[in-house]
């Protein structure tokens, strides 16, 4: 029973650090090319999540409603990028940083003005809500789709940057942005790349935690990207093997902890996370898989 | 082939680059020599679109390219390989050769180019899987050098490439550089190296703060003693301070 029930927890924790680390994939995204530390990215899953929301009421069936809001999610990315982050490219972090919050208190309260502050209920098809069996181990549907969505959306990606052109433009670009321009690459595509690639990701996330939680609001998207955000600075910030590890730590250690802390201290378990973190980056301040950092022009 | 006239360039309220005027014909070496500061690479990053020019023009075969971006200059066949090699360390020695080819319109001899590459620094082929960060000092100035010559260059700008190597890879970079020339390359060569530039170089331009000191062919520069005064004394402190 006590093995069945950790092996329980650590699919549960998988899961969800399946869905940081497609979080913390577009943040390093952006952030290995611009410096820009995109808190606006967790926006990106309530867009995509009100948008699924929307197409499903109207009528749309539950999947193609969730293939559309992702694509407007990655619409969104996209439109962001072109209207609040290019205008600014080139200046100073503190001020890119202070844009980003600008955009998520715009789009915040944008979906406030929308949808009201009030949560909605975010229905979700039977076989999201299941619970699978195998002997004594029982999983919901939902964690295994996660895994399996996610595990995909990694092969993919690792193909792309790893075999196209474009993809491996994208890492150089991330690398020495003017070697990059020396070469005569796109910049602007890249970016463009970047931001779309992250936001689409966001917008599985979107769906996937939507699912998950069972209701959405406007604010939803900005735990979730602190997490993430976590994540990718653990993992080695800019570095996308680092946010992929780093997602995933993250959810292990929030789940396990949350499984095995006697339960007069589990409501802490933020608390010992980020205790662990702490020390964790005391010992490798760039991060596991983070070089040290080079200076970047 | 290449026309520069009345450069100037600012970095911010610092006026880097005072009206450099200088001409490169079709199949010459011509090197820009210099003490550190001088402009030298500033002169090529405002050639390659990195840094905007204040006035001036540069025309490339009677074509105005002084508006350009760098990817539209990459694509006219004026490829920059900078300073510092500024290799991409991450990626494998095959995909930065790689980044060499984004702006060719034929990927088809893409392969046999590689190859080329090889027969010229055949180390790179033993480390072709390897990460670019891996390489030495010598390794990675030979892998800027075939990154860029993948790009097909009808202009080759070359920024400090015996920066920091072993008097041997200098060498052998230096020989490989006068290969290129003799096969009909039209070279920009920027060297803080004088004597081994002048040595390869058709015709040489020395640059001091920001304007141009002095021009002449090899025949000229080889017995001109303002080079010593102006450059080589003053060379032997950059080192110095490149060192500490």
């Amino acid at each position: 029973m006590q093995l069945e029930y950790l092996v329980q927890q650590i699919i549960n924790s998988v899961s969800i650090g399946s869905l940081y680390a497609l979080m913390a994939i577009g943040l390093a995204m952006v952030f290995g090319i611009l410096r820009l530390i995109n808190f606006a990215h967790g926006d990106l899953i309530m867009v995509g999540s009100y948008a699924t929301l929307l197409l499903n009421t109207l009528g749309l069936p539950f999947w193609i409603a969730a293939l559309l809001g992702i694509l407007i999610s990655g619409l969104a990315g996209v439109v962001m990028e072109r209207v609040a982050y290019r205008p600014i490219r080139g200046a100073s972090d503190v001020a890119m940083l202070l844009t980003s919050f600008a955009v998520t208190i715009f789009l915040e309260n944008l979906a406030v003005m929308i949808f009201r502050a009030t949560s909605r209920p975010f229905a979700s098809p039977v076989i999201l809500s299941q619970v699978v069996k195998f002997g004594g181990i029982r999983v919901s549907s939902l964690s295994l789709i996660s895994i399996g969505i996610t595990l995909v959306l990694l092969v993919l990606l690792t193909i792309f940057v790893k075999r196209t052109e474009t993809g491996i433009s994208l890492r150089a670009t991330s690398q020495d942005l003017i070697a990059a321009r020396l070469m005569g690459i796109n910049v602007n595509r890249i970016i463009v790349t970047a931001f779309i690639i992250g936001s689409v990701l966001a917008g599985v996330v979107g769906v996937l935690w939507s699912a998950r939680v069972g209701k959405i609001d406007p604010l939803m998207g900005f735990q979730p990207v602190l997490k993430a955000f976590v994540g990718s600075v653990v993992g080695g910030l800019g570095s996308i093997p680092g946010a992929i590890l780093g997602g995933y730590l993250l959810g292990i250690m929030e789940i396990l902890l949350q499984a095995l802390l006697p339960s007069n201290l589990a409501p802490y378990r933020d608390a010992f996370v980020f205790i662990i973190l702490i020390i964790l980056l005391l010992f490798r301040p760039n991060g596991i898989l983070g070089t040290t950092a080079k200076e970047k022009i | 082939m290449l026309k520069i006239e009345d450069l100037h360039i600012y970095y911010g309220h610092v006026h880097a680059l005072k009206g450099i005027t200088l001409e490169i014909q079709d199949g010459e070496l011509v090197a820009l020599l210099g003490p550190n500061g001088a402009g030298k690479s500033t002169t090529l990053m405002g050639i390659s679109g990195i840094v905007s020019l204040r006035s001036g023009t540069i025309q490339y075969d009677g074509m105005d390219i002084s508006k350009k971006d760098p990817q539209e200059i990459v694509e006219l066949g004026i490829i920059h390989s900078p300073e510092g090699r500024r290799i991409f360390g991450n990626l494998s020695v095959l995909e930065n050769l790689r980044m060499g080819a984004v702006r060719r319109r034929d990927k088809s001899s893409l392969k046999k180019d590689m190859e080329e590459v090889f027969s010229l620094f055949p180390i790179l082929e033993k480390r072709q899987h390897q990460a670019g960060g891996t390489l030495s000092g010598g390794e990675q100035q030979m892998l800027a050098i075939g990154r860029a010559l993948i790009a097909k260059p009808r202009l080759l700008m070359l920024d400090e490439p015996s920066l920091g190597l072993a008097p041997l890879v200098v060498k052998e970079i230096f020989t490989v550089i006068k290969g290129l020339h003799e096969k009909g390359v039209t070279i920009l060569l920027v060297e803080q190296n004088a004597r081994q530039a002048l040595r390869i170089a058709d015709r040489s331009y020395l640059l001091e703060t920001g304007s141009i000191a002095l021009t002449g062919t090899k025949a000229e520069m080889a017995n001109n003693p303002e080079i010593e005064k102006i450059y080589l004394s003053r060379a032997d402190e950059g080192s110095v301070q490149n060192a500490t």
